[in-house]
């Protein structure tokens, strides 16, 4: 099955057109003359030239970031590529000067909660929209399209209410239980995929004689794996590196997470006196390689996942 | 309707399909009623609790006490309010015609770039995975005004770089300049969108007589101005709220040291106001005039796309 993300048919038609230069004006010559061709070559050049000096512009922060982690504390700023004086140090230090791998098992289990139901959850919401027909389904789907243009700042404070007359402020449950609810976004975007695999698959299942809740779970979750991959790691990226609802729901430093330590570790170790730079960039770079790891695992389904949400 | 007595087969045909209209529905609310109860508790109800909450004087301690609209009154007063909202819009008028700017131009590159383009679409997309606040400490970092790399490159070509962090002047653009890091998805909806555009009409184009530059406004622009139109609206909507890097970079705990007013946007005023100094319903007006801001802005975005956005089949 090599069912790719973007959904509706009308998408799909389109994917197999591959080389990404043949839609570009200037590209497409019928009598291609010598010196044309040498334009091309010229052009071609250019453009390549062009791109590995952006490549380079866009990848030096990270390269700068790295190379400083392994710097001790007087040569952090000296933007030397290769440290003049090369140290592990920062990376023993760094699990001393603050609980970083507590914060690191706090996020991992956010993360992994709430990329987990948000799933599972959205999917469920999702079958229901894409396969039932009933009556008032257009006003509800209209419902969750509304609720994806709400700006979140308008359901902070009563949200932070809830949990608060709840007694969850302060543990990490805000953080990922309303997850179980499902997401608007990722309801539509599973909608989409749902709707986009023939109907005749789950009547079959049906006349069969297999269960609602069995055509969901045996037959149309596993179709839509691709889906739920964009939506599993879309979320993971999301919670992991998620400040806001830190900031609002952590008060102690044990239940931190990476985002809410690193900003904890600013504070501490950058505006007040202390300025040990070299662990703050330490810890950056900790609290981002994970997500780099994920983007290399998951390359094909983020750039799918992220193209086709242009596409609507 | 037939005024005979209908045969009792009919009947029973009919009470079987009522009975499984019933179950069908039911089917279809137990899958829905994640969502059901989601969007009661934690949309519906906190966007009516917040609109009550904004015409009272609420801690959290005590219970909130009804004061009118007088939170939208000192709004308008509040010296911060206008400082925060001009900020916003500084930086949301400067950033996104940049952002589009450096978004299309890389998503032009790499739809020109062949067999090498994923390579670079993977570079331009990594720093999107950054975690907003490591972006944020990257930015004190990389635009230090001393020996930051940012003004210490600057140098080489004879450049003397404005104090990025510290001068009040210089903070909102260098915050835009760092957020144009971050374009790594535009330039992936804008490539998508590129490559979505028939070849054929590049060719029919070209036996007009069309150059380059021709092709390019007449049939790359319309073409991709849904994608662009996108783009513009969910910006604009992330710029108005944005918050991560520069809390990071200047505000919280320990922070007193900077003239960071510069820097002070209104999400970031509003979650002051609601949990650093629990000015609930203070907060609460501040969010309903975000959201109305956020409606006219994307309404008027939508009013004027309908006459430069072109959808393929004329209707959307």
């Amino acid at each position: 099955m090599s069912r790719t993300l973007p959904v509706s048919p009308r998408e799909e038609r389109r994917e197999p057109r591959e080389p990404a230069t043949t839609g570009f004006p200037g590209t497409v010559r019928r009598d291609p003359s010598a010196s044309a061709r040498r334009r091309a070559r010229i052009t071609r050049v250019a453009v390549v030239a062009a791109l590995a000096v952006l490549g380079v512009v866009f990848t030096y922060p990270f390269v700068w970031l790295i190379s400083a982690s392994f710097k001790p504390r007087g040569e952090v700023f000296d933007n030397r590529l290769i440290p003049e004086t090369f140290t592990l140090g920062n990376y023993v230090a760094v699990w001393q000067e603050a609980p970083l791998a507590l914060w690191f098992v706090n996020t991992v289990i956010v993360t992994v909660l709430a990329a987990v139901t948000v799933t599972l959850s959205s999917a469920m919401v999702a079958w229901g929209f894409a396969w039932f027909r009933f009556r008032g389904r257009g006003v509800l789907f209209g419902f969750v399209l509304a609720s994806m243009m709400l700006p979140g700042a308008v359901t902070m404070i009563p949200t932070f209410l809830i949990w608060n007359s709840l007694g969850f402020v302060g543990t990490l449950v805000p953080l990922w239980a309303q997850n179980l609810f499902a997401s608007a976004f990722y309801v539509f975007l599973l909608r989409q995929f749902l709707l986009g695999i023939p109907r005749d698959f789950f009547d079959a299942a049906r006349v069969d004689g297999a269960s609602q809740w069995a055509v969901f779970w045996r037959i149309a979750l596993p179709l839509a794996r691709p889906a739920l991959a964009v939506t599993l790691v879309f979320e993971v990226q999301a919670v992991w590196t998620d400040l806001m609802r830190a900031l609002i729901y952590l008060r102690d430093s044990s239940t931190f997470t990476i985002p809410r330590g690193l900003k904890a570790m600013v504070d501490a170790f950058g505006f007040s006196g202390q300025w040990n730079w070299e662990i703050i960039v330490t810890a950056s770079v900790i609290a981002t390689l994970p997500m780099i790891a994920i983007f290399f695992v998951a390359q094909k389904q983020i750039i799918q996942g992220v193209a086709s949400s242009g596409l609507r | 309707m037939t005024v005979t007595t209908p045969p009792s087969r009919d009947v029973d045909r009919e009470r079987s399909r009522r009975r499984a209209a019933r179950r069908n529905l039911r089917s279809a609310l137990l899958f829905l009623s994640p969502w059901i109860v989601g969007f009661s508790v934690f949309t519906a109800w906190p966007l009516l609790y917040s609109a009550y909450l904004s015409l009272t004087d609420y801690d959290v301690i005590s219970d909130p006490h009804f004061v009118g609209l007088d939170n939208y009154a000192r709004l308008a007063e509040d010296p911060k309010v206008l400082q925060s909202l001009g900020n916003t819009a500084f930086y949301t008028l400067v950033q996104i015609p940049l952002y589009i700017v450096v978004a299309l131009a890389l998503a032009l590159l790499l739809n020109r770039a062949g067999h090498r383009a994923s390579l670079f679409r993977t570079l331009f997309f990594l720093p999107k995975m950054t975690p907003p606040v490591a972006v944020g400490i990257l930015f004190l970092l990389l635009f230090n005004g001393q020996n930051g790399l940012v003004n210490s490159t600057l140098r080489l070509v004879g450049i003397d770089g404005p104090a990025w962090t510290t001068d009040p002047a210089w903070i909102k653009p260098g915050l835009i300049v760092m957020s144009l890091w971050t374009v790594g998805s535009s330039v992936i909806i804008l490539l998508a969108a590129l490559q979505n555009v028939p070849v054929e009409l590049y060719e029919s184009a070209r036996l007009d007589g069309a150059g380059f530059w021709r092709q390019s406004w007449n049939v790359t622009l319309p073409l991709i101005s849904p994608a662009l139109f996108f783009i513009v609206v969910v910006n604009t909507i992330a710029g108005l709220q944005t918050f991560d890097e520069a809390y990071t970079a200047f505000f919280g705990a320990g922070n007193g040291t900077y003239s960071n007013d510069a820097a002070l946007f209104y999400v970031i005023y509003l979650f002051q106001q609601a949990f650093e100094f629990l000015h609930m319903g203070y907060a609460s007006a501040m969010a309903w005039l975000l959201f109305a801001l956020i409606l006219v802005v994307t309404g008027i975005q939508l009013l004027v796309s309908r006459r430069l956005v072109y959808y393929e089949g004329g209707q959307r």
